[in-house]
């Protein structure tokens, strides 16, 4: 957080402070102040203005989205055609059916969810077991160990995947799904998202109640710290998850088109093995269906999710 | 333990004292071991699979390695190093990852201050803005990379039909260097500018409403106040967020990948108009068999980041005495 770096005189803009001195203010001051929502210092009211940006905003975002769906829904010719369409088409479900088997979609999917689902269950189980030792335990070295993680983050996995292929083809794991899911058991972010988390969520009294009343540390882990963790866990598991399921550059390095994640498979549709292009539209949209229907389940959490990661980062 | 068999003739207060003497023994290993236990699994898997692997690849950069045959290492020292510094290529993908990365990161992380902004005003419907924003974090570079290929194709492309509306004539997105890169950055900036976006409105709700009012009565605009509250007020988060997508930048990889559809892909072009670093990589090391040389192009990765990481520091430290 940065809020102690701004020249602001907290102490004389308290509220009463401030109403104060707005009074004796020239007209400017007074002015504004009919504008103002009472209580409402900053939040202003959105104008006609705010709301088309806005929506003009929403319509780049989702347009590339409902256009696939329009492409994946014609056919070839229409969709090559000038005007490009705008309205879907009677070929959807022929199509999906067709980018299904042509890219092996199916297998890609079951891969991506086992690969998903294990990496997002491992790393919120490890984050909140670590989250909760930086947050509410002492232990020699624990700022240390903390600056190691956050200082983690900036390593992007890039840099070391020559040595980690070798590896994965020594261990025999080369194009099988352990090769992805092992080096991303856990993650910093993860750990550190819990750990500021819980910081603030979990008092401390609570710990020492557990410790008087004779519990080991995991007894309180379980009994203490798991329930209190359960919406912040939701949400990492759910950014994990959309993480994993999207992870590209690793996975095409170290899988190959036998045995692919969805995010592989789709570059077989681009390699030009498939030549239609609505069929490589209904692949794009099969890729990203689980997805978006995580997003219209769960899209109110997962912006608080990342909000709140955000804010205490 | 053997104060603990000499008092036994006691009876039964020994044996329970012995009992407690055990219980906080168990109680003491608990609370000194049980932090390390947690923190552990976390840094047992990064150091087996990040961090030992990083180290390692300077290792293999000083050796011929090839993909066939992963255990036979030859020492060639800096060779590999010396040859990198003489290749074109490497010289072209990292002017291309840097100029990519600008066009992706500046223009992003602008909207997404501007998107901010407007999603913390009092909204109806902030929900559905809030979602819709992030909807695009939900695809994958496949998927995103494939459609806009398609909206940027040269003959049929919606993007050209809608240029030539107002007149201009068709862009050949794949083959003109900076249309191509434009284009590939326009891939990660519709990605990944909703997600900034969220980060900064949760920074700027956590502004002190004070700091609005006293800029009011000072007579501040609302654009004053934008500039000289908010801004300054979310800095931290600004900073977190170019050192994020640096290294995204940096790494960038399947967009071109894809872009590029097919043989052309990991070249980055026919002319390697829009191959980045991490292209470089895989073609070296995937593509050519060399991994020894591919493991020279991540090593000048990771030097590539820490100028970066440096630079940024610097500039920070003198934002920071500037305000």
């Amino acid at each position: 957080m940065t809020t102690d770096s701004i020249p602001v005189q907290t102490a004389d803009a308290r509220p009463g402070v401030a109403k104060k001195a707005r009074k004796d203010t020239p007209s400017g001051g007074r002015r504004r102040q009919l504008f103002r929502h009472p209580g409402a210092g900053r939040q202003h009211h959105a104008g006609p203005v705010a709301y088309i940006l806005l929506g003009i905003a929403a319509l780049f975002s989702l347009f590339p989205l409902y256009w696939t769906m329009v492409a994946a829904s014609t056919d070839n010719t229409r969709v090559t055609q000038t005007p490009p369409p705008f309205l879907p088409g009677p070929n959807l479900l022929e199509n999906l059916g067709k980018a299904w088997q042509d890219a092996a979609l199916g297998k890609a999917m079951l891969n991506s969810l086992i690969v998903a689902g294990v990496i997002a269950l491992s790393t919120v189980l490890f984050a909140t077991l670590a989250g909760f030792a930086f947050a509410k335990l002492r232990f020699k070295g624990r700022n240390i160990l903390l600056m190691l993680v956050i200082g983690t983050m900036m390593v992007p996995p890039q840099l070391g995947v020559v040595p980690l292929f070798m590896m994965m083809t020594e261990l025999g794991w080369g194009q099988k799904l352990p090769a992805v899911i092992f080096p991303t058991l856990v993650s910093a972010v993860g750990v550190f998202f819990m750990r500021q988390y819980l910081s603030e969520a979990l008092p401390d009294e609570l710990v020492e109640a557990g410790r008087v009343d004779g519990a080991h540390s995991l007894r309180i882990f379980w009994s203490i710290v798991l329930p209190i963790a359960r919406p912040p866990m939701a949400v990492l598991f759910m950014i994990t998850f959309v993480h994993a399921w999207n992870d590209f550059f690793w996975p095409f390095i170290v899988l190959d088109m036998t045995n692919p994640t969805v995010p592989v498979a789709l570059t077989q549709l681009s390699a030009g093995y498939v030549r239609d292009q609505s069929l490589i539209m209904a692949g794009a949209l099969l890729g990203t269906l689980p997805l978006l229907a995580l997003f219209i389940v769960f899209g109110r959490q997962i912006v608080g999710g990342i909000m709140q990661g955000a804010v205490k980062g | 333990m053997a104060i603990s068999t000499s008092t036994p003739p006691d009876g039964a207060p020994g044996i329970g004292a012995e009992r407690q003497r055990r219980r906080t023994l168990l109680h003491r290993l608990d609370v000194r071991g049980a932090p390390y236990a947690f923190v552990a699994p976390f840094f047992v898997v990064f150091a087996a699979f990040s961090f030992y692997p990083l180290i390692y690849t300077s290792w293999i950069s000083l050796h011929r390695v090839e993909l066939s045959t992963l255990n036979l290492m030859e020492w060639v020292g800096f060779d590999n190093y010396t040859a990198l510094w003489d290749d074109e290529r490497f010289w072209n993908a990292l002017l291309n990852t840097f100029t990519i990365g600008v066009l992706s990161t500046v223009p992003q992380l602008l909207m997404a201050l501007g998107l901010a902004h407007l999603l913390n005003y009092r909204l109806r419907g902030s929900t559905f803005f809030r979602v819709a924003a992030l909807t695009p974090y939900a695809t994958s570079v496949g998927a995103a990379a494939l459609v806009f290929t398609m909206l940027f194709e040269r003959d049929f492309g919606m993007i050209n039909w809608m240029l030539s509306l107002v007149g201009v004539d068709n862009i050949d997105w794949e083959n003109n260097k900076w249309a191509a890169q434009t284009a590939i950055s326009s891939i990660v900036i519709w990605r990944w500018t909703g997600y900034n976006a969220l980060l900064y409105l949760a920074a700027m709700q956590a502004i002190p409403r004070d700091r609005y009012e006293a800029a009011a009565i000072d007579g501040a605009s609302r654009w004053q106040q934008f500039l000289k509250v908010t801004v300054p007020g979310i800095r931290s988060t600004i900073v977190f967020t170019i050192v994020l997508s640096t290294i995204g930048a940096t790494q960038l990889f399947g967009e071109p990948l894809i872009f590029g559809q097919g043989p052309n892909g990991i070249t980055g072009g026919a002319d390697n108009q829009y191959q980045t670093l991490g292209l470089l990589l895989y073609e070296e090391g995937w593509k050519n068999y060399q991994m020894g040389r591919a493991a020279t192009v991540a090593w000048a990765m990771f030097l590539l980041l820490i100028v970066v990481f440096v630079v940024q520091q610097v500039v920070k430290r003198v934002m920071a005495r500037k305000a």
